[in-house]
């Protein structure tokens, strides 16, 4: 038994080798950092490491959850998850539909080439881009004061932080996510058209009989994704847009896990307890949404 | 301009030829196009905005006169920046860590996904899962942390290479690929005596040229906008690249110039900070808009390849 399995392997043994490079890339940087969790119910020491720090059971958490601030981030990260299912993922799909609706090759190539731009800026160059747009002096309070508006401080406006959060990851990523519902459009037969068309539906009844069937599935597959992504709230574009001025509605877990650890210090079991927190519930959240999408007759992950 | 040319050159042929326009609306065509053409200029116009910015003088920016009309052109805030020994360091950073990052993603991606795209060798499920349960779960930030800092990556610039070597996402999209090649194709090799190794180096790779091509820029735009190991890892100020040294001055401009009092020439031109960053700006985001094209002609197929998997 031993001796054929032995044999198996000698004789992939170049395939073994090629692979090697990508399982040591997971075993160290994916794997081992994993046993790290187990910082989440000790009292960290720098002297003693991760192994030889003592066991706390499970005081991290009962610290976390009597921390005020980390309440306000979860509020925040829930309501921004939801304000993106509800706000940005419909607008992949409105603008999609609004592309496949040009008519010309060229035309539909050219606005999905200027949407799709700004993804492959990095949220650092979009955040200098925004603060020049929507800073004391910047373009937008320009216009307003053209207007006879005062001026208004857009960046350290509780009030409108979230609202910004929407717009620029809009604005960002429209373009991006909307090529696979395209690809999706691109692959319909056009014959379904033509018979929509014979049997009288017009244009807008043609696409809710043709197009959106097509995209339909992709769409469940995205939402299921994005709901089990609730608890992540994009920590680039927070962190590169946020200031103290508006903690109070933007602050998101990830951010105040950075925070807790690196600027307040307050220990790194408890902010590791938050980051095995936030696992446990995007598991959850994943498993949930799965379920509930194949309950309305979708096609689900798995 | 270019738009409404285009939009006339083509809106007819392609209405008499597809059955699907037949049912539309004049007013609805115009609807849609104003719409469109709206957002298209809402995208296009806050990166020009900051591109004249760059490119103007202390006098117009105080005065507020940059919008959409170029008044002035002075190169004074690039004169600075590439004379600021700051600046041009985090310039090499990132070249090194774009040029070094995507050759290793390049080199470790491929034969991965080349071998796992391949089946009837022990092992392949196992490692498969265990790749695909990375995409839900990880460590967190602290794990991570730490675990660099175990592997003596703090302050080294592989940080902004190991472990980043791979992009599942961008091995799945390989793997995918490598399976649509015929296996007839290696077998022929084999029997000429090739192993592994050399089929992959011979026969697959030169057919994958075009998904190589999409990979690597995809890589090459990743790790040049690197900037959070950065931030995360670099103590030294010397080893940031240039992301971070701009996420720096964005966030903390004050402090980012009294640290770069040794050049007391910025103290003498009347250099508006804004200008400063924008120069900033346009040259972090130059190269990409110059890969743009490149990137734009292969990236639907990748995410249709990915969405397949999915």
């Amino acid at each position: 038994m031993t001796k054929s399995l032995g044999k198996e392997l000698y004789k992939y043994r170049y395939l073994y080798l090629l692979l090697l490079p990508t399982v040591l890339f997971y075993a160290l940087f994916q794997y081992l950092p994993m046993y790290g969790v187990l910082l989440a119910f000790k009292e960290y020491h720098f002297k003693a490491g991760i192994l030889g720090s003592p066991w706390v059971g499970w005081d991290n958490f009962e610290a976390l959850l009597r921390q005020r601030e980390f309440w306000q981030a979860f509020r925040n990260t829930v309501i921004l998850s939801l304000g993106r299912i509800v706000f940005e993922f419909p607008a992949a799909i409105l603008l999609a539909l609004l592309i496949n609706e040009v008519a010309g090759r060229r035309l539909k190539k050219f606005y999905q080439t200027v949407f799709t731009f700004p993804h492959f800026i990095s949220w650092v160059i979009i955040s200098g881009i925004l603060f020049n747009f929507l800073g004391s002096d910047g373009v937008l309070n320009q216009i307003l004061a053209a207007f006879g508006a005062s001026k208004e401080s857009f960046l350290t406006s509780p009030g409108l932080f979230r609202a910004i959060v929407f717009l620029s990851n809009i604005w960002k990523e429209v373009g991006w996510s909307a090529i696979i519902y395209l690809a999706a459009i691109a692959g319909i037969n056009p014959e379904l058209y033509e018979a929509a068309y014979m049997d009288g539906a017009n244009r807008f009844q043609q696409l809710m009989a043709v197009t959106w069937p097509s995209i339909r599935g992709t769409a469940g597959i995205l939402l299921i994704l994005s709901v089990g992504n609730a608890m992540n709230g994009n920590f680039e574009q927070i962190f590169n847009l946020y200031n103290p001025g508006v903690y109070s509605t933007g602050d998101i877990i990830d951010t105040y896990v950075y925070r807790s650890a690196f600027v307040d210090g307050s220990g790194f079991g408890v902010s590791t307890a938050i980051g095995l927190f936030k696992a446990a519930i995007n598991f959850a959240l994943l498993y949930a949404a799965n379920f509930a999408v194949k309950r309305l007759g979708g096609e689900g992950l798995v | 301009m270019e738009t409404s040319a285009t939009m006339q050159k083509e809106t007819r042929p392609v209405t008499a030829g597809a059955a699907k326009r037949k049912g539309g609306t004049g007013a609805a065509d115009i609807v849609i196009h104003l719409v469109l053409a709206l957002l298209a200029l809402a995208t296009v116009l806050p990166f020009y905005n900051v591109f004249l910015m760059s490119f103007s003088n202390t006098v117009a920016v105080s005065k507020q006169m940059v919008y959409l009309v170029p008044t002035v052109i002075d190169l004074s805030a690039y004169h600075y920046i590439f004379q600021e020994p700051r600046f041009l360091k985090a310039v090499l950073v990132t070249l090194f860590v774009t040029v070094v990052g995507t050759t290793v993603n390049m080199g470790v991606t491929l034969t991965g996904a080349y071998v796992l795209s391949k089946t009837g060798y022990p092992g392949r499920r196992a490692v498969m899962a265990l790749i695909i349960f990375t995409m839900f779960f990880n460590g967190g930030l602290i794990p991570y942390y730490l675990t660099m800092k175990n592997l003596h990556l703090i302050n080294n610039l592989l940080v902004m290479v190991l472990p980043v070597a791979v992009n599942t996402f961008y091995l799945m999209i390989c793997i995918a690929f490598f399976r649509t090649i015929p296996a007839a194709l290696e077998e022929s090799a084999k029997i000429d005596g090739a192993n592994d190794i050399q089929v992959l180096a011979r026969v697959i790779l030169p057919v994958a040229k075009p998904m190589i091509a999409t990979i690597g820029l995809f890589y090459a735009v990743d790790r040049w906008n690197e900037w959070w190991n950065g931030v995360l890892f670099m103590t030294n100020v010397n080893l940031l690249p240039l992301q971070a040294l701009l996420r720096e001055l964005l966030t903390n401009y004050a402090q980012v110039l009294s640290s770069i009092n040794a050049n007391v020439s910025l103290q003498n031109t009347d250099l508006h900070p804004e200008m400063l960053k924008m120069a900033v700006v346009v040259v972090s985001a130059l190269p990409i808009a110059c890969l743009y094209p490149f990137l734009q002609k292969y990236f639907e197929k990748g995410v249709m390849i990915g969405s397949i998997k999915g």
